[in-house]
């Protein structure tokens, strides 16, 4: 009797193993092919832009590059106005970056000290700013008031504080510093610049570095701004401003390719080139964004 | 150690003395969070406050020439003239068929997938398809398009192709209005489902085990558990996401649709965003596009606070 009923339960145990690893399999292959849907089309313009013209007009080039060629990475560095805009959105990221990691920190720290008087009327101020914006049209004119437009400027400082950051910021810096230390300092003498430099800074550096990045990949995508804001200075365009003129309206051509007559065919290789580009500095720094990324996500899910 | 003294005895003075030296006291201690606070509000006030003058605009008839102050009142007349318009409707109902499409298509994209990567054993397979999935939420809406226009072009786009040599007509994936509308809204799905799962993975990993362990003894099998355990249990994020997403149906992003549309499919691709750009930025009627942003930014707004009234009364967070 009790060898029966062991041997039952271990043909039970062996048909639940078999289905689990059935099931493995299932749900490894559907996410395994969800995730390549998200790799795939950069593989595919990868291979396009490393290939010779020939087989890519012929249609010939699916993962693999046929014709290894460097000739449209070639075409892209000798043109001057695809450069330009690289070098602009890397000044502006910068910029960007620095001033508005120097507001955010500045105002999350001032902001989390009980002390400071009228603290809640200056984070509503803030908060305000989160749900209710002027707009796409009195930015635009508070631009054209300030004389920004057509300048650095107009890319730089608008967008430079963000209420969103500040908040994780604020909130991180509640939870992580504690209050007793922060007053041990105060007692020992220290003012509030020393502790924010050599308490609160060095005890948040993974928000820090979030928020960083949050900034500083935001700045890199956006173009809804360059378009609105930058109009004759064509020296002032940031990469994606350029990328959108080249490939999605087609309006420019390649320098290199000379002047257009009449209509503008942008070659395929050149267009491919152009996008691992305008990416390649996001792939790179990517692996290592990631998890800070997430951990972004993860802070700002949590509310006070 | 002469510093600490200082400030003992100078609190004990504060005890004593009151009014003025306390406030000087004070401000002697924190006149520095006040410094701190001078350019961050500066940006506030001069650059988002700043703005809000400018929606005086769509209360008067705006002449470039004329400057804020001196164009003349006109009350709801701009609002009149904008509801009129042919536009309008079409803007307003394609912001909203746009961002349903979205809600019933890459709403639960996240959901599927958190629901499959918690089930995935194999601890590698999981690290890497995660950082796969994720890369999409890191490019830009102009490379999301360019990429899109290479890869769905007519005569030379890899799909196309593919499809062609399965013997069958290409597919004008972005050149004609309800092709466009699939693939705007197939497109929204690839970008944000992976980006999506990290709240659902995180409400996952904070289901109590022993939950599991009992679905386990009564005899329920991983789909089960999957199905009596997990999703229960992250109900409340489900609920709460979808809450704050009905509170921004109004709301819709400029960058993406811009990056996709062309001439050739504007039927869906007139949406709020792109018709204040096109009176305000292209055409300078000032006026009406800001109107006409006011108009969205007021019902957005009203809608997101109708949505944390409840989520709140259905006992969750909230989002202010």
């Amino acid at each position: 009797m009790g060898n029966e009923k062991k041997f039952i339960q271990k043909e039970k145990m062996k048909s639940m193993k078999r289905k689990n690893r059935i099931y493995e399999i299932v749900f490894c292959f559907l996410i395994g092919v969800v995730s390549l849907t998200c790799v795939l089309p950069f593989i595919h313009i990868f291979s396009k832009s490393i290939s010779k013209e020939a087989y890519v007009i012929a249609n010939k080039v699916l993962l693999f590059p046929k014709g290894f060629s460097l000739k449209a990475y070639e075409k892209i560095f000798a043109d001057q106005s695809i450069l330009r805009s690289m070098f602009v959105t890397i000044i502006v990221t910068t910029a960007f970056t620095m001033i508005g990691m120097f507001l955010t920190t500045s105002a999350a720290y001032a902001l989390s000290r009980k002390e400071l008087k009228g603290r809640k009327v200056m984070a509503f101020m803030i908060m305000v700013t989160m749900y209710f914006a002027g707009g796409t049209i009195p930015d635009y004119l508070l631009m054209s008031n300030l004389n920004m437009l057509d300048t650095w400027w107009c890319l730089i400082l608008p967008l430079s504080f963000s209420a969103y950051n500040f908040l994780i910021m604020r909130n991180n810096f509640s939870a992580s510093v504690s209050e007793s230390l922060v007053e041990s300092a105060i007692i020992d003498g220290a003012d509030h610049f020393r502790i924010l430099k050599n308490i609160v800074i060095p005890l948040t550096k993974p928000i820090l570095a979030t928020i960083t990045l949050f900034y500083a990949v935001g700045r890199w995508n956006a173009y809804q701004d360059a378009l609105y804001y930058i109009k004759q200075r064509t020296d002032l365009r940031p990469l994606q401003l350029k990328l959108y003129y080249l490939i999605v309206s087609a309006q420019e051509s390649f320098q290199a390719e000379g002047v257009a007559t009449g209509t503008i065919t942008n070659p395929e290789v050149l267009k491919a080139a152009c996008v691992i580009f305008a990416t390649l500095p996001i792939i790179c720094i990517y692996p290592f964004a990631q998890k800070y990324f997430v951990q972004g996500v993860m802070v700002g899910a949590v509310k006070e | 150690m002469q510093e600490s003294m200082e400030v003992a005895i100078s609190k004990k003075q504060l005890q004593k003395k009151q009014g003025k030296n306390k406030f000087r006291l004070y401000m002697k201690r924190n006149w520095q969070l006040y410094a701190l606070m001078i350019l961050p509000m500066a940006f506030i006030i001069i650059f988002k406050f700043g703005s809000y003058f400018g929606l005086s605009i769509a209360f008067k008839d705006y002449k470039v020439a004329k400057g804020f102050a001196d164009s003349k009142w006109v009350g709801m007349d701009i609002f009149e003239k904008i509801f009129a318009k042919r536009n309008f409707g079409k803007a307003v109902w394609n912001t909203l068929y746009l961002n349903i499409l979205d809600l019933i298509f890459s709403f639960p994209m996240p959901i599927l997938l958190a629901l499959l990567l918690n089930e995935i054993r194999t601890k590698w397979f999981k690290k890497v398809s995660q950082t796969l999935l994720y890369l999409p939420h890191f490019l830009s809406w102009i490379i999301i398009g360019s990429l899109a226009y290479q890869m769905f072009s007519l005569s030379n786009g890899v799909v196309n192709t593919i499809i062609a040599n399965m013997g069958k007509s290409p597919i004008p994936f972005l050149q004609e209005n309800t092709w466009w509308l699939i693939s705007y809204v197939a497109i929204g799905v690839w970008q944000s489902m992976g980006w999506g799962t990290i709240i659902y993975l995180a409400a996952i990993t904070n289901v109590n085990t022993e939950l599991y362990e009992a679905a386990r003894v009564d005899g329920a099998g991983r789909l089960k558990q999957c199905f009596h355990v997990t999703l229960p249990c992250i109900r409340g994020t489900i609920v709460t996401l979808l809450i704050m997403n009905l509170g921004k149906i109004m709301q819709g992003s400029f960058e993406r649709i811009y990056a996709l549309s062309n001439s050739k499919a504007t039927e869906y691709a007139t949406t709020i965003p792109v018709l204040v750009y096109r009176w305000g930025i292209e055409s300078g009627k000032f006026s009406e596009a800001t109107a006409l942003g006011l108009f969205q930014s007021v019902i957005g707004l009203l809608l997101v606070l109708l949505a944390d009234k409840i989520a709140k009364k259905l006992g969750e967070d909230g989002l202010i």
